[in-house]
């Protein structure tokens, strides 16, 4: 059934479908609309959770982190500010191995302060050990809420479920609702590995040493290094989860794609626009046009960011002339995160094959800064005739 | 699997002495009880147990007399900070290897 | 007008429902066989009475593009008085239609370059039995008139619906009411 809404209440709806049982979260710009609709579902009934109205993300994400090693689906929600406030808390969760899911609502980070559309808050946690998640419509929204539960709780690792703040939060389109019964049937009740109990009291993410050491039980249990290591081999084989996660939702909803990324008019293209998000889907309008011009371009959407489908990657951008990486985003110091990990990428599996393309990074849309299409459309069919730069070309920049 | 794959991917430790391996070589003090203010063994009756409550590493038993496990015990003094009747003083570990020392000496 | 693909700027003030209006329009359009539509607020902060625009995007396909709309096809002002306030007709293309909402008479306005279609929303609101000011039904009504867009029963049945629990039969009247009036031409 298709309904009318905006991407927060599509990711609230996912939420409510999941039958999360707890909900800590803390309002912020443009997440807001999100929490306040799951407070109203748990308020009339409609959703059986606990909502722990919390003083900050920081307690938000404390508060999720306790009831998930309780054995609870937890859920939480932020953005920009909200996410670094919380910024301690997101790297014990991953370390603590929590199935915890939180939308990521991205704003711009302060300062100066901003309440726009950016991806800086997210980029930023990129090396946390969370699954990160782009999506470019509410239909993503939801079925990526959806997937990522079951996901988190497959792999214990918890997830990001990121998408464009007002102009995917706060803007209505149609999408379709999935019935209860078949995300029953996708998602079955969360039963993890070790819950806190008071019949099975324990410590827990307790104080390991440098080196390992013998345990009450006189055995030798793993020290930090092998617990680290250990998320990050589980990251790595979670794209393969993931890859089995889109074929279970097929079989369910009807409905899939490629788990990493999302191409269009790739087959043939001699040139490819790289994107998270929302931008992927405006630049099909440029797409379009130069197609028209007779210029070969495609576009690749980034779904999965972390961990990072390398290998998806390099192969749908072998042999391609160029890429070009469109970035609402950047680590300072240097350029945009996605052009850099694409670099890398492209790199280790192609370098010395002939096959690399020129990869050229615009940064555009900070803090909120229009994205015209017709601006995309130029930007693109220049950088198409010939990389436009080494270090990342800023669209859009009134100095 | 279940909980001990958990443990393999986390810092898990299970509640009982040992995790931090033999932490009464760390004791500079040792917590020694005076019996005739104690309020359990006064009474003979389980009463207050306090120390045993406020015991950071649990290794005061809840008995009457409550006992000590001198192989985990830090010598931390918390115990003799709270007990009410202070029956529990903390005296210099060293005076007792000194006697220990002695016994041996007997003994050969 | 492209009647695949239309642009419509609603401007109106914080609190006056224009986000609703728009709505009720997306969701007939919708049923009406428009499988894309996009209806977005103004971005950020916004108080009561404050100038505001949404934009509503129909399309028969899927809409990817979410960028602002830069040459609308049709604007609807909510309030007279914004034609002072905020440049109602910036990017209106050429023949693009003004539908508003006030109590002077059609002939007073002279848009050189577009169509106008006017209704006194604010007294046919007040006529239906609904409070003073809430124009956003009848608004409804009226653009309907001016562009011939998706038929006036679907989008009574939108309000009807949208309203169901709020005086659904005066917000159906107001409509219903702006539709025979308002005045169209240029």
């Amino acid at each position: 059934m298709h309904i009318i809404e905006n991407g927060n209440v599509a990711a609230a709806l996912g939420v409510k479908l999941c039958r999360a049982n707890v909900i800590a979260a803390y309002p912020i710009t443009p997440q807001t609309p999100l929490t306040e609709r799951l407070s109203e579902y748990v308020e009339l009934g409609q959703m059986k959770a606990e909502y722990i109205p919390v003083e900050s993300e920081h307690s938000a994400l404390a508060v999720c982190i306790a009831a998930s090693s309780a054995g609870a689906r937890t859920f939480t929600a932020t953005s920009a500010n909200g996410l670094l406030y919380m910024h301690e808390q997101v790297q014990w969760a991953s370390g603590a191995r929590l199935p915890i899911v939180m939308c990521v609502v991205n704003r711009a980070v302060g300062a100066p302060w901003n309440v726009w559309n950016d991806q800086q808050d997210s980029i930023s946690q990129r090396d946390t050990g969370w699954i990160q998640i782009y999506c470019s419509d509410h239909q993503q929204i939801i079925d990526s809420v959806i997937k990522a539960f079951w996901l988190a709780e497959k792999v214990s690792i918890p997830i990001m479920v990121c998408y464009d703040g007002y102009i995917l939060s706060h803007t209505y389109m149609p999408f379709d609702l999935p019935e209860q019964g078949k995300v029953d049937a996708f998602l079955p009740p969360y039963k993890p590995d070790y819950a806190l109990s008071p019949d099975e009291p324990a410590n827990l993410n307790t104080v390991t040493l440098p080196d390992v050491r013998t345990d009450v039980k006189g055995e030798l249990a793993h020290g930090y290094m092998e617990i680290r290591y250990l998320l990050q081999e589980e990251l790595r084989t979670t794209l393969m989860a993931a890859a089995e996660a889109e074929k279970r939702f097929a079989g369910i909803f009807g409905r899939s794609g490629d788990p990493y990324i999302e191409p269009y008019r790739c087959d043939d293209a001699d040139y490819v626009a790289v994107g998270l998000g929302s931008i992927t889907y405006q630049l099909r309008v440029c797409v379009d046009l130069l197609r028209k011009e007779g210029i070969k371009v495609g576009i690749m959407g980034v779904r999965f960011y972390r961990p990072f489908p390398d290998v998806a990657i390099a192969n749908a951008l072998k042999g391609k002339k160029g890429v070009i990486v469109f970035e609402k985003a950047l680590s300072y110091g240097y350029e945009g995160a996605l052009a850099s990990d694409l670099k890398s990428a492209l790199y280790e599996h192609l370098a010395g094959t002939g096959t690399l393309p020129f990869v050229q990074n615009f940064i555009l849309g900070i803090g909120g800064r229009e994205i015209r299409t017709d601006d995309l459309t130029q930007a693109l069919r220049a950088a198409t005739k010939s990389r436009v730069s080494k270090e990342p070309t800023w669209i859009g920049l009134k100095l | 699997m279940g909980t001990r794959n958990y443990r393999r991917k986390t810092s898990h430790s299970e509640n009982g002495p040992g995790d931090g391996g033999r932490t009464g070589s760390w004791r500079v003090e040792r917590p020694v009880l005076d019996q005739s203010l104690c309020i359990p063994c006064k009474r003979n009756k389980e009463a207050c147990f306090i120390c045993w409550l406020f015991c950071p590493e649990i290794v005061i038993s809840r008995t009457i007399p409550p006992k000590v496990d001198l192989e985990y015990c830090k010598g931390c003094g918390i115990c003799a900070e709270e007990c009410p009747t202070k029956a529990i003083t903390m005296v210099d570990e060293a005076k007792f290897s000194e006697e220990d020392t002695e016994k041996k000496k007997d003994k050969d | 007008m492209n009647k695949d693909f239309i642009e419509i700027r609603w401007h109106g003030r914080g609190g006056q429902g224009a986000i609703t209006a728009a709505k009720i329009v997306a969701g007939a359009a919708f049923v009406s066989g428009y499988a894309g539509v996009v209806m977005a607020p103004t971005f950020g902060t916004e108080r009561r009475g404050a100038p505001v625009m949404t934009s509503l995007k129909i399309s028969k396909t899927k809409i990817y593009d979410l960028s602002p709309i830069e040459t609308p096809d049709i604007v609807v002002v909510l309030d007279h008085l914004l034609l002072k306030e905020a440049d109602v007709t910036h990017g209106l293309k050429p023949g693009g239609i003004i539908v508003l909402n006030t109590p002077m008479s059609f002939e007073s306005y002279h848009f050189k370059d577009y169509r106008l279609a006017t209704a006194d929303i604010t007294a046919i609101s007040v006529e239906a039995g609904l409070p003073h000011g809430m124009v956003n039904t009848g608004i409804i009504g009226s653009l309907e008139k001016a562009t011939n867009l998706l038929g006036i029963d679907i989008l009574i049945k939108g309000i009807e619906e949208e309203f169901r629990t709020r005086k659904p039969d005066k917000n159906s009247l107001a409509a219903g009411i702006a539709y025979k009036r308002t005045v169209s031409g240029g």
